[in-house]
């Protein structure tokens, strides 16, 4: 009898465990399917895509469709825009990020805490509610349809978060090691650039790349403070591209796989920083 | 150096920034918000005009809606997204994994899944239909085009886009919970539900707090992906404030008013994160465990 139920229990619990997986299955399905019909249809050519079902496997997997919106579609020219402006307020943020939580953090100061108010409150600031004066502040500084511009504005707004991920860091780093340098007649600069940066090093990559995204991604701030193509980023390029090239779809899907693939790739080899700072965002904020 | 000027050497460059380019111009906004003004030519002072005729615009109130719409859906989603954290903090096999294939739409701009989402949603080539014609459906709808589908489509682009965030979020929350704790409760006969219900989700509340207020307040600046999608469309349809606000500024060059539009969203959302954080404080004051 007690046989019986133990039987029974396994046997439920068996078909439990069954449903949760099938529940997490169609989830990852759900999630990844899209940009896997987003990788055929970007290599099939218009007669596939209007005359065969959408499901089907491109038959003559055009890689053309790639080097043809490379140089035609002027995609190397936004892609390279992307890279520069990513890469130029990706540094100085941290920089300037990880002067101010060392100054908060480790040095004693009556304002230090009504700072660190200002720059959280500002992750909370809707960017609608400050576009009209930006693009005005610079319109008068002649910054309009210039790169500064974007990296000056990425820099201001990804300082929060910044800050907010480093923080957690900087707060567990112990004492003793300022301490002794103190003894050994280091100056703040020094302890600063030849003990704290260093050791600060791999939550300093988290949020390198997770600024890397955030501004790899940006869209608004270029649609409004950049007019000319050759400053557009890949967001904004795309846009205009998909507006002339409306029904050509492989063309379209390949100039999104070329968008999204170095997020991909940073993905792969770096998936536990970017997990790791996606989450430190809300936790410790 | 005297420690006060090195202070000021480390944080008044980034301070410099933040008052530059976010904190003076919200004040900024609120003070275009009083005049009537292209963007190009001089700004004439109206007073509360612009304040007053966004009251009693309907485009305002009906986006105003749909942003509503969309804190509520977003929060609602919240449930389904802990229901999957807790499932994966069970004892599952490649659940690492999982939480990283459940991610990578994140990762991904607005643009590129906007871009994507119009082609699955696309009434005669896309995949949505497509399906929906195989499974036996005669007429399935032109979900972006039709003011009855409009939003919902919408939506569940952006559950894809937000998933895996949530679900990271949760996780590394329940990844706290001590196991001492969870052990006790199995060994005095809890089903895993009760466990989930009883004893993770409470111990959670803090993140879920959190999460609530980034779904509400991060629905109130929704943007990107509506403006690329439709364009606010069709006819007004799926505008949210922001959509409208930047419409009205940077499309129509009713710069004034869309000042007005987005010093009210700022208003917006500081009362909700200070309402919910509020509201959730006192409720968590009567649980106890």
């Amino acid at each position: 009898m007690q046989e019986n139920t133990k039987e029974k229990s396994k046997g439920v619990k068996r078909l439990a465990m069954t449903a949760l997986y099938t529940v997490l299955g169609l989830v990852a399905v759900f999630q990844i399917y899209p940009l896997v019909w987003l990788f055929f249809f970007s290599l099939k050519g218009n007669r596939e895509i209007f005359g065969r079902s959408p499901f089907a496997l491109p038959e003559d997997w055009l890689f053309e469709n790639y080097a043809r919106v490379w140089t035609d579609g002027n995609i190397n020219q936004y892609f390279f825009n992307s890279v520069f402006i990513t890469a130029t307020s990706v540094i100085l943020t941290v920089i300037l990020a990880s002067f101010v939580t060392f100054a908060i953090t480790r040095m004693k100061w009556k304002m230090s805490g009504f700072v660190l108010l200002l720059f959280m409150v500002g992750y909370m600031i809707p960017i609608h509610s400050t576009l009209v004066p930006l693009f005005q502040f610079y319109k008068t500084l002649n910054l309009i349809d210039n790169p500064l511009s974007i990296i000056l504005a990425y820099t201001a707004y990804n300082l929060p978060l910044t800050i907010m991920i480093l923080m957690g860091f900087y707060r567990t780093m112990p004492r003793e090691i300022e301490e002794a340098a103190i003894m050994d007649g280091c100056s703040v600069h020094r302890i600063f650039l030849q003990i704290a940066l260093p050791m600060s090093m791999p939550v300093l990559s988290t949020t390198v790349i997770i600024n890397m995204i955030y501004n790899w991604n940006e869209f608004v701030f270029v649609n409004t403070f950049i007019s000319s193509d050759k400053y557009k980023t890949l967001t904004v390029g795309i846009q205009n591209f998909i507006g002339q090239y409306l029904t050509d779809w492989g063309a379209i899907g390949a100039t999104l796989m070329i968008s999204i693939i170095p997020i991909l790739i940073a993905f792969f080899f770096l998936s536990n920083r970017i997990v790791e700072g996606m989450a430190a965002g809300s936790v410790k904020g | 150096m005297s420690n006060k000027k090195i202070i000021a050497l480390y944080v008044l460059p980034s301070l410099l920034l933040l008052a530059g380019l976010v904190y003076i111009p919200i004040f900024l906004t609120g003070y275009y918000g009083l005049m009537e003004w292209n963007g190009v030519g001089a700004m004439e002072f109206i007073g509360l005009d612009n304040y007053m005729n966004l009251l009693q615009d309907p485009k305002f109130w009906f986006s105003a809606r749909n942003s509503f719409f969309l804190a509520l859906f977003s929060t609602l989603s919240l449930i389904l997204y802990l229901a999957v954290s807790l499932i994966l903090a069970g004892k599952i096999k490649g659940k690492e994994l999982l939480r990283k294939i459940y991610l990578i739409p994140m990762l991904l701009s607005s643009v590129a899944i906007a871009q994507l989402w119009i082609k699955i949603y696309d009434p005669n080539n896309g995949m949505l239909n497509s399906l929906l014609q195989t499974l036996g459906v005669d007429s399935p709808p032109a979900w972006l085009a039709q003011r009855e589908t409009v939003l919902v489509a919408i939506f569940i682009a952006i559950i894809w886009q937000y998933a895996g965030f949530y679900i990271i979020i949760y996780s590394a929350a329940l990844k706290g919970i001590p196991a001492s704790l969870v052990e006790a409760a199995e060994i005095d006969g809890a089903t895993p539900i009760q466990i989930a219900y009883k004893i993770k989700v409470p111990l959670i509340s803090g993140v879920i707090k959190t999460t609530i207020v980034l779904a509400i307040v991060g629905s109130l600046k929704y943007f990107d992906l509506i403006y690329v999608m439709t364009g606010g469309g069709p006819n007004g349809a799926s505008e949210v404030i922001a959509s409208y606000m930047y419409n009205q500024a940077f499309g129509i060059k009713n710069f004034g008013y869309g000042s007005a539009i987005g010093f009210a969203l700022l208003i917006l959302a500081l009362i909700t994160t200070w309402g919910i954080q509020k509201l959730t404080a006192s409720k968590n004051d009567s649980i106890q465990f």
